[in-house]
């Protein structure tokens, strides 16, 4: 596999803490990896890390640059390695003096784009992210999905090999977010790269085609997304809620049913190969309320990272 | 590689033509407040002239400063540029400053580009001095149209204020670089600028204060400002322009070196 930016046995501690603990990854061209993990998971260190921002106390990260000459590596590259990134935070950093298209010039002066490259680029910038008409507002009078595709527009004025975006729909209504995976899956098909953070499952099963899944700093599963539920999980899962749920987990026809069987609240998930016995034990048992599916990312994230709350995230 | 070469904070700033970008960019948020910034401008310092240079200047008629006779009006104006230039170059580099790099993140956006920190530092640094310089020629517009001075050397004033104003962009950016929040600048303007305005021969000679705070203020940096200006003002060469230059030029490079390590630190997450 060639390999656009590879990170190695990242570690970064504060204090006693360990945010990132050992993380080793790499992206090839046109692939779009995504992070998934709960909350103080090392994600955005991660990212830190890959952008030189933060640095780390062990390991590397290097960049493959466009031209084939010898890789580029952080922090000391830092800036030759910029010129062919596009970074979008979790919190938008627009300036809000600016219009839509002054967002576009004054950020692509920051990368050396003189004006005559970028009069040729804001238009295709604004049209791609469904801005053309907004081009003389500020960002204080649009949606918050139209800030985050200006958002992702400045990201990509130096026309980056690689994205790094760190929860791209966190906070947006579902058309906005449909609107932003359409345009990330366009980039993707033009060739470029994506490194992407999220908590969301559907997000990141639609999107990336590998995923690094962190807890505590460490990577504790790495892999394709269909590929690493048939590796940890059971293809099919039977949720039973309702009044007298929970006590459906220790019935003694059911149990032997499934392979798994977690309480989760006033629900009862099952999990199995096969949920056709289940679901006929629990229709003669008289149980109503049941949700069958296969099982999903989401199941996936929840066997390995807890479905317990982080009170200290 | 545990430790970087590039990894000190005291490290000497690395800096590149990448400042001008972001000049500019503050340069172009400026520009679309330009003109009531430019009224402000004008009016402050014409009501302190008015207020205290005609209204005290009655009072007081004439003082000496180095065997010199001068009106107060002309020493009131000479001194109240500096600080009017301290002050613009404070606020910019402050509370402006803050809102970029702490609440809008300004400077997080623009480092996600080709820009380093000591780019921005820099770029904010002159920007202030730039502001603190535009008002400074509003005011020396005002002098020459209100007939205070006419001296030919006020065109080595506008230089010297330029440097007035790097050198206390550069001190507040210090405090920026360690400020928790907007309330922390309070304490700079009220525990560091106002006894410096009282203290530094804007008002009034230094020669009216006792022998040991007269001593302790000699060194402060808006003296320093006031006792090159001033003579210029009267047509008359400083007492000890090299030595006074130089202790502007050492203070500007030691507090920019300082705000740069300091907000390096800020910035090492």
């Amino acid at each position: 596999m060639s390999v656009l930016l590879e990170a190695r046995n990242l570690c970064k501690r504060y204090g006693a803490a360990t945010v990132v603990d050992g993380v080793s990854f790499a992206i090839a061209p046109g692939e779009c990896l995504g992070i998934i993990g709960p909350n103080g998971a090392g994600k955005t260190t991660t990212i830190r890390i890959c952008l030189g921002l933060t640095a780390p106390d062990e390991g590397s990260v290097q960049f493959q640059p466009g031209d084939g000459a010898a890789p580029l590596a952080m922090p000391q590259d830092a800036l030759a390695i910029k010129a062919q990134l596009g970074v979008v935070t979790q919190f938008d950093s627009l300036d809000p003096d600016f219009s839509c298209a002054e967002n576009l010039r004054v950020f692509g002066r920051y990368f050396g784009l003189d004006g005559a490259v970028m009069d040729r680029r804001i238009p295709a910038l604004l049209d791609f992210a469904a801005l053309r008409a907004k081009a003389d507002a500020r960002p204080a009078e649009l949606s918050g999905g139209m800030r985050r595709r200006l958002s992702l527009a400045r990201a990509l004025v130096n026309d980056p090999r690689l994205l790094l975006l760190d929860e791209p729909t966190t906070g947006l209504d579902p058309q906005a977010r449909h609107l932003m995976w359409e345009r990330l899956q366009q980039l993707l098909q033009q060739g470029k790269s994506i490194l992407l953070t999220t908590h969301f499952m559907d997000e990141a099963e639609r999107l990336c085609s590998r995923l690094l899944v962190l807890d505590h700093g460490r990577k504790i599963a790495e892999g394709a997304p269909r590929a690493l539920i048939a590796e940890h999980l059971e293809r099919e899962v039977v949720e039973a809620y309702g009044s007298g749920a929970p006590a459906l987990a220790h019935d003694a026809r059911l149990r032997p049913l499934a392979a798994r069987v977690e309480v989760s609240g006033e629900t009862v998930f099952f999990y199995t190969p096969d949920a056709r016995p289940l679901l006929q034990a629990l229709a003669e048992r008289g149980h109503q309320h049941t949700l069958h599916r296969h099982a999903n990312l989401e199941d996936l994230f929840l066997k390995l990272t807890g479905r317990q709350i982080r009170e200290d995230a | 590689m545990s430790s970087p070469p590039t990894s000190g904070l005291w490290r000497a700033p690395d800096l590149s033509l990448r400042w001008w970008p972001v000049f500019l960019r503050n340069f172009l948020v400026w520009r679309k407040l330009a003109i009531p910034s430019l009224i402000g401008n004008i009016a402050e310092p014409l009501m302190w002239l008015v207020a205290f240079g005609y209204g005290m200047g009655a009072l007081v008629g004439e003082l000496t400063v180095d065997g010199q006779k001068m009106p107060y009006l002309l020493f009131l104006a000479s001194g109240a540029i500096c600080m009017s230039v301290m002050n613009a170059a404070s606020f910019e580099a402050l509370y402006s400053a803050f809102s970029r790099m702490h609440v809008q993140k300004t400077w997080d956006g623009i480092m996600n580009a080709p820009v380093t920190l000591d780019n921005v530092v820099l770029a904010e640094m002159l920007w202030a001095a730039f502001k603190a310089t535009f008002t400074a020629t509003a005011i020396l517009g005002v002098i020459l149209a209100l007939s205070i001075s006419h001296s030919p050397k006020l065109i080595i004033v506008w230089g010297v204020l330029v440097l007035v104003g790097m050198m206390f962009s550069s001190i507040a950016l210090i405090f920026n670089a360690l400020a928790p929040g907007y309330d922390f600048f309070t304490y700079y303007f009220t525990l560091v600028l106002t006894p410096m305005m009282f203290l530094s021969g804007v008002f009034f000679p230094r020669e009216q204060l006792p022998w040991v705070v007269r001593v302790a203020t000699e060194w402060l940096p808006l003296t320093t400002a006031v006792e090159l200006v001033r003579p210029l003002f009267m047509d008359q060469w400083p007492a000890h322009p090299l030595r006074l230059g130089l202790v502007l030029l050492a203070t500007t490079v030691l507090a920019y070196w300082v705000a740069l390590a300091l907000t390096r630190r800020r910035f090492r997450a």
